[in-house]
């Protein structure tokens, strides 16, 4: 398949994710807060039932950049878990599979909060 | 009761009172920004398994995906994600960058009510449900793959 | 003269007079088309020196009460009483400014209507004879106001459309028996009203109802129509609210014309973004001390009806579910007396 073809799809697919986030937004008055929640419990639902897998072949970074992704890899740390440790698994899966993005996110918030100032908004 | 109709009423009144903008320039921008981000997503996917032929697919993907919260806390930091986000709206919430944005935002936010207490503590004010309900719901599906 | 008529409004028959007003902004504020009538722009640094915007909005109280003293002719000894109130928990804005000041010390919360709260209530103990001479502030600042009640700076989220922009400003006034300046003759105190609005983005509809009330008690206890006045001045109800406030007045039978106002459509121009306009304590105490009180003290308006409206939430009630209520006080301010 053409390398820009393929861009082009997960442009469109990520584009349309967003697109769908701001129609929530504007017709529920949702807050950031909820409109994430929304996104990663619906992410943890379709790879529970097992469609974000050839959604994913098929958009890539579409659907993995989004918050989605990061719902769908708690279910799918899960689920491995599970089949692999069995009980344990429940409790293991879903944090290790997304422990590089939390930390992460934890650390460099650390580290710029440490740095940086809030600033008035200017717009 | 008579209050409860008045209230309604008002309510009512009020909301189609509210002018009506046009949702079009928001919704077209949150799409190219969105789908921007997930582009340079995959761009930088593509480039560290080009660069470095030993990391494995899903590794790529983990590195991706911490370059990103990098450049989203960064931007934060230096106080022009809020920027990008009030053009952009869900175009960048919906993205793994919001998630680090709402993680980063407040951590600069309370760094003024000390480490511990300011920033440790509220750093998760809005970023704390997603993780809570993730994992809750994460652990479900577990549980019920369990018995499958 | 009667003292009192109906149940909400007083007159003040001894004449208490405002003999000095300051106002100190922002730099968003500065931009605005108010500017050439602010006492005090800060151009650039809205931490104004500080450290944090909490103790930024302090300095702007005390900047603010220095120079209303100072505008008065006045030294600190003559000031009797200090009456403020801000927006923040337990309003620390207020209390810690009057810290550094050796002037016994009143704090009040009205949310954004504190300006004519105080007036009102200074006016009544002037005028009353327990006090000569009383100073009255207040102030917000968006940085304070938005941690509080919304979001962390630099969360990358929209403003929805029917939400205002918090007045990074403070003013202050002097009021007196003696000396000479505009007459504050009587006060109407408003009802907390609530018409069922749980939306917290779209304070002007939660504060509309309130300022009707106020309104309707102000013309029927001292038998005027809006006509009788040169201004009448609402505080932060913004473009939605005073357009909801005009409709509410007709259904009554008022008709507010073209000598109606609004401090939070007035302050900010309309390409700065701040979607229904201004809000906040410092929108109504404000645009009072500079534009109304010169033009006032010029002799342009003889006789104004000050109307600051506030919104009594906390974020605890609002995130319970609780509806926002609304509050509304009036005072008439009358041209000096030649």
């Amino acid at each position: 398949m053409n390398e820009w073809y393929v861009y082009l799809i997960i442009f469109a697919t990520g584009g349309l994710i967003c697109f769908l986030g701001q129609i929530l937004i504007i017709k529920t008055k949702m807050t950031s807060a909820r409109i994430l929640v929304t996104f990663v419990v619906l992410g943890v639902v379709l790879e529970a039932i097992g469609i974000f897998d050839p959604i994913s072949e098929f958009c890539k970074a579409g659907i993995n950049v989004p918050i989605i992704g990061f719902g769908a890899s708690l279910a799918k740390g899960a689920i491995s878990a599970v089949k692999s440790n069995g009980i344990l698994g429940i409790f293991t899966g879903g944090l290790t599979a997304t422990a590089g993005g939390i930390a992460a996110a934890i650390f460099f918030a650390f580290i710029f909060g440490i740095i940086f100032r809030a600033k008035t908004k200017k717009l | 009761m008579q209050e409860q109709e008045r209230n309604i009423r008002y309510n009512a009144y009020v909301e189609a009172k509210i002018a009506k903008t046009h949702a079009w320039p928001s919704l077209f921008n949150s799409f190219w920004v969105g789908g921007l981000i997930c582009t340079l997503g995959q761009l930088c996917n593509d480039l560290i398994l080009l660069w470095f032929p030993s990391v494995s697919t899903q590794s790529a993907w983990a590195y991706t995906l911490i370059i990103l919260i990098f450049l989203a806390s960064f931007l934060t930091g230096l106080g022009v994600f809020d920027k990008i986000g009030a053009f952009a709206g869900a175009g960048t919430i919906v993205p793994i960058t919001g998630f680090s944005n709402s993680i980063a935002s407040p951590a600069i936010e309370f760094k003024n009510e000390g480490i511990i207490f300011g920033m440790c503590a509220k750093m998760f004010i809005i970023a704390g449900p997603v993780i809570v309900s993730g994992t809750v719901a994460s652990m479900i599906v577990g549980l019920i793959y369990l018995f499958l | 003269m009667e003292r009192k008529r109906g149940n909400q409004t007083v007159f003040f028959n001894n004449k208490p007079k405002i003999i000095g007003h300051y106002s100190i902004v922002g730099p968003k504020e500065g931009k605005g088309h108010l500017r050439k009538y602010f006492s005090q722009i800060e151009e650039k640094d809205d931490f104004f020196g500080q450290k944090t915007y909490e103790k930024a909005e302090r300095v702007m109280i005390e900047r603010a009460l220095d120079g209303a003293i100072k505008s008065a002719n006045a030294k600190y000894s003559d000031v009797h009483l200090f009456m403020a109130g801000d927006l923040l928990n337990q309003i620390i804005s207020s209390s810690y400014a009057a810290r550094s000041f050796d002037i016994p010390y009143v704090g009040v919360f009205g949310a954004c209507s504190t300006m004519a709260e105080s007036l009102a209530l200074s006016a009544c103990l002037v005028d009353g004879g327990h006090f000569d001479t009383i100073a009255c502030a207040t102030s917000s600042h968006f940085s304070t106001a938005e941690r509080q009640f919304r979001f962390p700076l630099e969360l990358g989220n929209q403003r929805p459309p029917t939400s205002q922009w918090t007045v990074t400003g403070s003013g202050a006034d002097v009021v007196s028996i003696k000396g000479n300046g505009p007459r504050i003759t009587s006060a109407t105190f408003g009802k907390v009203t609530d018409f069922g609005i749980n939306d917290v983005n779209n304070m002007g509809a939660a504060m509309a109802p309130a300022a009707m009330n106020t309104l309707i008690a102000h013309f029927k206890d001292t038998n005027t129509t809006p006509d009788d006045y040169d201004l009448i001045l609402s505080g932060d109800l913004g473009k939605l609210g005073s357009e909801i406030l005009i409709d509410l007045m007709e259904d009554q039978g008022y008709k507010l014309g073209l000598n109606y106002k609004d401090c939070g459509q007035m302050i900010f121009k309309r390409n700065q973004n701040v979607l229904m306009g201004g809000s906040g304590c410092g929108c109504s105490a404000t645009v009072f001390n500079s534009i109304i009180m010169k033009k006032l003290i010029a002799g342009e308006y003889k006789k104004v009806l000050f109307m600051a409206t506030g919104a009594l939430l906390s974020t605890t009630s609002s995130q319970q579910g609780d509806t926002v209520p609304g509050i509304a006080h009036a005072v008439v301010i009358e041209g000096v007396e030649k």
